[in-house]
């Protein structure tokens, strides 16, 4: 077989035996070798390394592979109740992210007076660190801190938000952080896909007697369903990782899962348990991906 | 179906100082096939989203039927369009793009499908019911659009330029269907377009716009053949009409060009009261014929260009200084450098003041 991009005049009827056409062959996938060579080195080197050196950690033990460190990651007290924590805050928190930043979008699309300074302002927690989201909440959530300032001021009696004993406020105090820190993203790619939508669409809807919500369900998400698509699976990879809010706002009371790892690694020194728990964030993560991209599957992709 | 009447819209889109639409009226008859023809930037455009309710005007106001619509959202108008980009939904197939209104609308299953079936076969869609968009030709996905609008039975059907994203040959086809469908639904339609040609096949009536306002409106043949002023005569038409500096002598003579013959009445009469007026002359090229040069009644014009056209011979001809376009039978033998005589229709002269470039009548 020729090149496939050579001009059907310069390829032979009969491929004559020999050397003579497999050599452009050679030299063009060695050029493309040379090419992607950079890339190459630097994936191993980055990517590749790490995640090879960091399965063999995970496995690893004193005598050769084992899996005695999932075994101990899976009995440690702490594990099963970080999973929970993890899953329920994803559950809860990204169809709160999801209506927030699409209702934040429309209005945007609406084209408000002042519009774009929106748009700045509800994108500016994209640049915020985790870590440091984590602080400004906790000056809002902590025992002296500006919400029980202001119950104090309204005569109501200071609550305890980030007491270990009370979950449910715990668990809202985290959420609010993590819902305000990480909804811009899901916002900045659903502003984006909404405008690579053309306004005719929904004019269209409009006219053939579809009312908002019509338009919305019928219309504009599916439509926006690449866009969506993306920001699901971005926000869900990083939901798993989720970590420095709640460190910052409960320490240990409120455990997720790569808490735990960063707990295993840097507290009690055992990096081949934390390699574990690493190992499973990346599985659930992968999977996540793959179903995502399985169940949203557009009909008319495979068409296009 | 209802009559649409629309009554002193003003329009100015924000940010901009000009009006889109100025004060701009308008009768559509029930089950009339008006079409708004316009240069782009006429406001045309403007003045039908505001029928589908897509814009709001800042004045005035459109009924539809009776009923005030002028500040309705469109989905409580009861209409269909057709958009200019064609806007069929690129995530439904092509039986749940036709059937969207009807969805909305919320007929029942039997209806919604024996609808779909009528307009899938009147538009020959039936064998692409199952296609996406992404799977059709331009001129399919125009029909897509069409049917979808015309399985509404609305009040009013809107269409924006539908013909315009067409090649050439195809929208000549679909010029003659859409008018057959038209007819056959007996809707009444509001329809856009840049181009002179379909308004005059379509139409049953046409408003030409520019600058926001309705230069003319009348029948087809009548703006064709009695232009109001110079922009229409100039718009509609091709070539478009001539047009001559001219003078009306005291005499009562015409004189185009250094040379003179005879004026109508009713400018004789005026001209002779006043000592002669200058006015500006407006013919079809159709309307001109050849003659002998120097023969009685005609202009001398020496001819610049020949340009045979299979149907007919244009030719572009040096009137005294002024060019005219001349079209003659493809038989005439005239060739480039001669010099003939000209010999003006009289009934097919138009005559336009020259300072408002009005039409002047009897």
């Amino acid at each position: 077989m020729a090149a496939p991009d050579a001009p059907a005049a310069a390829r032979p009827h009969v491929p004559p035996p020999g050397p003579k056409v497999r050599a452009p062959r050679r030299k063009g996938s060695s050029a493309a070798l040379l090419l992607i060579a950079p890339s190459i080195v630097f994936m191993t080197l980055l990517f590749g390394w790490p995640m090879v050196s960091g399965v063999l950690q995970a496995f690893g033990g004193p005598e050769g592979l084992t899996t005695a460190n999932f075994t101990r990651m899976s009995q440690d007290p702490y594990f099963w109740s970080s999973v929970g924590n993890t899953l329920l805050l994803i559950v809860v928190m990204i169809p709160i992210q999801f209506v927030l930043a699409l209702a934040m979008a429309l209005l945007i699309r609406a084209k408000p007076r002042g519009a774009s300074a929106y748009f700045y302002i509800w994108a500016i927690p994209l640049a915020v660190s985790d870590l440091a989201a984590g602080l400004v909440w906790l000056t809002v959530f902590t025992d002296r801190g500006y919400l029980n300032s202001l119950l104090a001021s309204l005569g109501m009696q200071p609550v305890s938000w980030l007491a270990y004993d009370n979950y449910p406020s715990m668990f809202g105090a985290v959420l609010i952080a993590e819902v305000w820190r990480a909804t811009s993203l899901v916002f900045v790619i659903v502003v984006a896909g909404l405008q690579s939508i053309p306004k005719d669409y929904e004019e269209a809807a409009g006219v053939f007697g579809a009312s908002f919500w019509n338009r919305l369900w019928h219309v504009t998400l599916p439509l926006l369903r690449p866009s969506l698509q993306t920001a699901l699976i971005l926000r869900t990879i990083l939901a798993f990782q989720t970590f420095a809010v709640a460190l910052a706002l409960t320490g240990q009371n409120f455990p997720l899962v790569v808490g735990e790892t960063y707990r295993w690694y840097t507290g009690l020194q055992d990096p081949n348990v934390a390699s574990a728990l690493a190992l499973v964030v990346m599985a659930v993560s992968m999977v996540t991906a793959v179903g995502y991209l399985k169940l949203l599957r557009d009909q008319t992709e495979a068409a296009r | 179906m209802a009559d649409i009447s629309i009554k002193g819209l003003h329009k100015t889109y924000p940010g901009s100082t000009e009006l889109a639409t100025n004060n701009v009226s308008l009768e559509v008859a029930e089950g009339e096939f008006m079409v708004l023809l316009g240069p782009s930037g006429c406001g045309k455009t403007t003045l039908l989203r505001m029928v589908a309710g897509l814009d709001f005007p800042d004045k005035g106001s459109i009924s539809i039927g009776g009923r005030d619509v002028t500040y309705l959202p469109p989905q409580d108008r009861n209409l269909s369009m057709v958009f200019q980009s064609y806007a069929v939904f690129p995530h439904r197939n092509v039986r749940t793009n036709i059937a969207f209104g009807l969805m909305m609308k919320k007929v029942s299953r039997e209806e919604l499908e024996r609808k779909v079936k009528w307009a899938a076969d009147l538009l020959q869609l039936s064998p692409y019911l199952d296609r996406y968009p992404a799977n059709l030709s331009g001129g399919q996905r125009q029909r897509v659009a069409v049917a979808r609008a015309i399985v509404m039975d609305a009040d009013v059907l809107l269409m924006d330029e539908p013909l315009s994203n067409l090649d050439a040959l195809l929208r000549l086809d679909f010029r003659a269907e859409l008018k057959k469908i038209v007819q056959q639904l007996g809707s009444t339609t509001l329809y856009v377009t840049h181009d002179q040609v379909e308004a005059m096949s379509l139409s049953d009536r046409v408003a030409v716009m520019k600058k926001g306002q309705i230069a003319q409106l009348g029948h087809p043949i009548t703006v064709y053949e009695e232009p109001a002023d110079r922009f229409v005569g100039g718009f509609i038409g091709s070539p478009p009409m001539n047009f001559l500096d001219g003078r009306i002598t005291q005499q009562g003579a015409l004189e185009v060009g250094g040379q003179s013959i005879a004026a109508p009445e009713f400018l004789a009469r005026a001209a002779a009261r006043t000592g002669g007026t200058p006015v500006m002359v407006g013919i079809r090229a159709e309307n001109i014929s050849l003659e002998q040069r120097g023969s009685e009644g005609s202009l001398d014009a020496a001819v610049e260009v020949v340009e045979p056209l299979g149907h007919a011979t244009l030719l572009t001809v040096d009137l005294g200084g002024q060019t005219v376009k001349v079209q003659v039978p493809a038989t005439a033998k005239v060739s480039a450098g001669e010099t003939v005589g000209l010999r003006f229709e009289q009934s097919a002269l138009r005559f336009f003041d020259t300072e408002t470039q009005l039409g002047l009548t009897a």
